[in-house]
């Protein structure tokens, strides 16, 4: 047991560590607050060193990557937080893998698709929720019908993130409704400026507007842009849902052990430091424990995908801890500044992080599947339990109440 | 990166679940619970005979001078068999206290009977209730010998000898003292009745017994005592995830094959989402025993920080996965019959062991502070 790079492994961390010295940008020279226009530059010049998107084939603009060797080249990129690139992990880590799977026999399809995502020329949105189909997603009610070599699209998205931006988007529709609920979807893409698209962003919670609701009134979407049999959407999707799990994680706003620490070190309790109560230390404990714990747990599986084989189903407790744990953390630090603690200052992205984050992390527990939904998926798939009963497994879409 | 246990320790722990699920069947660890006997002597003999009182004692003391990535992967399965036997005491605390500080000639002397079974140790540090520090401690040693009260002791009804917490009388210092238990004139044991009757416990009066002191050598002796605890809280946190891992196999199993309201309770959200947060928590803490496993392995000066966070996670999650399994269980799970109270029990005494949830807590943070 070690934490050593094989041989092979340190001569490819090399090579990425050198490759980053020389070309990453400085943040002085970075432009704007769109994270998309931001890092494109940078996107860019990664495409172009051969480093956007490593693990995909070097046909479609990758490098033939193995697992851990993307794994090595994200903890090099990692040394560089400002050119953090999460802005385009729709098309590059959800999409991309997606359409490689279902348009394997379609290489030129994948040759104009692929090489814009990698080199963040084009991004992608995720049209996947609706107001009727959230963690039921395959209640979902928007129609594509078809009209001749074309469906023809109707209906309602929501929580599509970045769709202002997305040059294309990846939708799920409803092709059948006389087929129980999960037969009778269909997964296409489009082009984001087809008329009859309106995009309106939510405001949200916390005062951003990330999210967004699209509308689709005749939507002309070609045949050949269908990604999947018809019929075969819910498959589609859940191999696309699967790729946004392992995707998401890992973002915690900045809210950890040591800035906690290092704040419970700053404010007191009866004129004394807060860390040295024994409260606030056992707390601190607890959150030291979950953050470490999930740390080893990423290194194990780092530790299968040296050895070549595939990581256990020991990650799969990430999404359901990190943003319970990480709330937790956020509205402790405000606890421990007491009545300051509800100030939000927002002269710099550093004042009143933990306020901010306080304010943003409800949603860390919804998007990419509930903590609920989660813990779903961990009793299933790993405990091996049964799933709920299903009173509309059976039954076709538009004979459920609220399926018309 | 290579945080992954070898193909050789994977197999040395097959060999010892199957050896333990002949040798230690839950019957076995109930009988345990109202026998009168110390330890249970034949599965004692079982262990031995597998070489695992000898791991990490080095080949020239007659051991097999194995890494503690092999010893820890057999903790978890004494874990995770409950088993009646006093190997965290002897293997955990004396034998590792013995090679931290022992003088060459006790270690010569005790170690090789460690090793084969001859001889069983344990460690002795209570002094009535609450946190252990060493202003807490009076027994004392002078002159050879040592005079004190020690409230409550694992195995030492079973032990030949024990590694003692005493204050020195001329120097004030907190130190460790070997003594002999077949001293009769000068040591008096009470049996205590406990949670877990499947180990023994006893107070141990000294007056004025025989005792020799662990020379520290240049560690300041209070932190020869940390470093201890440090150590063995590894062990036991693995040990504690074994059973914790058991308990939630347990839950699983049995909400399986009971039916309720016409099907399945495992198919149930509320018990699903049960199980799921304990399989969260117990990965959270194997993985963090990994670390620890790793550090205490390559006594690495992380060792303080990951021991004590396998500690406090590992207690955690074996104290919230036994008792939700005998929730999961329902009435069943609160009869003798049924082996969750076997773990309930045994979570307590592995929690309070060598010093509790709190205490490790506060250990953790100082220990990232000293980091920091």
């Amino acid at each position: 047991m070690d934490f050593n790079d094989t041989p092979e492994e340190a001569a490819f961390r090399q090579k990425a560590r050198n490759w980053l010295a020389e070309n990453a940008i400085p943040e002085s020279e970075l432009e704007g607050d769109n994270l998309i226009h931001r890092h494109r530059p940078w996107l860019k010049r990664l495409y172009e060193g051969g480093w956007s998107c490593i693990s995909w084939p070097k046909r479609y603009g990758g490098q033939g990557a193995s697992p851990i060797q993307e794994v090595i080249w994200n903890q090099e990129q990692s040394h560089y937080p400002h050119l953090k690139t999460h802005r385009f992990s729709v098309g590059q880590k959800m999409v991309a893998p997606t359409l490689m799977e279902f348009l394997e026999d379609r290489p030129e399809t994948l040759e104009r698709l692929l090489p814009p995502i990698a080199s963040g020329d084009e991004t992608w949105v995720q049209l996947f929720s609706e107001p009727a189909g959230g963690s039921d997603l395959a209640a979902l009610r928007t129609r594509a019908e078809r009209d001749g070599d074309a469906w023809l699209v109707n209906g309602q998205k929501i929580w599509s993130s970045h769709a202002v931006e997305a040059k294309w988007g990846f939708i799920v529709t409803r092709t059948d409704p006389t087929v129980p609920k999960h037969k009778g979807l269909t997964c296409l893409y489009l082009d984001m400026e087809n008329p009859g698209i309106e995009i309106r962003p939510i405001k949200q919670a916390n005062g951003e507007s990330e999210f967004n609701e699209v509308f689709f009134a005749d939507v002309r979407i070609p045949d050949n842009q269908r990604v999947g049999q018809v019929g075969q959407g819910w498959e589609v999707a859940v191999t696309m849902l699967s790729h946004e799990r392992l995707a998401m994680g890992g973002e915690n706003f900045g809210v950890d052990y040591e800035a906690l620490r290092k704040l419970a070190g700053e404010v007191c309790i009866d004129g004394r430091p807060a860390i040295e109560n024994a409260q606030v230390r056992a707390k601190l404990a607890d959150f030291y424990c979950v953050e470490a714990g999930l740390r080893a747990t990423t290194n194990r599986a780092i530790s299968a995908l040296s050895k070549g084989k595939n990581p256990g189903s020991e990650t799969s407790i990430n999404n359901m801890v990190i943003g319970a744990s990480t709330q937790e953390i956020a509205a402790f630090a405000l606890d421990l500044m007491e009545q300051a603690g509800i100030v939000l200052d927002e002269s710099t992205q550093e004042s009143s992080f933990f306020q901010q984050a306080f304010l943003s992390i409800p949603s860390m527990r919804i998007a990419g599947g509930t903590d609920e939904i989660q813990a779903n998926i961990v009793a299933e798939s790993v405990l091996g339990l049964p799933r709920e009963p299903r009173v509309d497994k059976n039954v076709p879409f538009n004979e459920l109440p609220g399926g018309k | 990166m290579n945080f992954d246990f070898s193909e050789e320790q994977v197999l040395l722990q097959e060999q010892a679940r199957k050896f333990l699920a002949d040798a230690c069947p839950a019957d076995l660890v109930r009988s345990a619970l109202h026998d009168d006997a110390p330890y249970n002597e034949e599965l004692w003999k079982g262990i031995v005979e597998m070489g695992w009182t000898a791991a990490t004692i080095p080949e020239e003391y007659g051991g097999l001078g194995l890494s503690y990535l092999e010893l820890v992967v057999i903790a978890e399965e004494l874990g995770r068999a409950v088993a009646p036997v006093p190997f965290s005491s002897s293997v955990y605390l004396a034998t590792e206290a013995l090679l931290l500080a022992g003088s060459e000639e006790q270690k010569n002397l005790w170690l090789p009977k460690l090793a084969d079974g001859s001889a069983i140790g344990t460690f002795a540090l209570a002094e009535g209730r609450g946190r252990y520090s060493p202003d807490g401690i009076y027994t004392g040693f002078s002159n050879g010998k040592i005079s004190g009260e020690k409230s409550v002791v694992s195995d030492a009804l079973a032990a030949s000898f024990c590694i003692t917490v005493a204050r020195d009388s001329n120097s004030n210092e907190v130190g460790l003292y070997l003594v002999t238990l077949n001293q009769d004139q000068a040591i008096s044991q009470q049996a205590l009745n406990t949670l877990d009757m499947s180990r023994s416990h006893s107070s141990i009066h000294f007056d004025g017994a025989d005792a020799q002191p662990l020379p520290a050598g240049s560690t300041d002796s209070a932190c020869l005592i940390d470093q201890l605890l440090d150590r063995a809280a590894v062990l036991f946190a693995w040990e504690q995830i074994g059973s914790a891992d058991a308990t939630l196999e347990m839950a699983r199993d049995y909400s399986l094959e009971r039916y309720a309201f016409g099907r399945q309770i495992g198919s149930y959200q509320a018990l699903k989402h049960k199980m799921a947060h304990m399989y969260a928590k117990n990965t959270l803490a194997r993985s963090n025993c990994y670390y620890a496993a790793w550090a205490l392995n390559t006594n690495a000066p992380e060792l303080p920080v990951a021991a004590a966070t396998a500690r406090v996670s590992a207690t955690q999650a074996l104290f919230f996965s036994s008792k939700e399994n005998i929730q999961i269980h329902g009435g069943v799970g609160f009869t003798w019959e049924y082996d969750c109270h076997l773990h309930y029990r045994r979570a307590r005494l592995l929690a309070v062991n060598i010093g509790s949830e709190f205490t490790w807590q506060d250990k953790l943070v100082s220990a990232t502070q000293q980091a920091a």
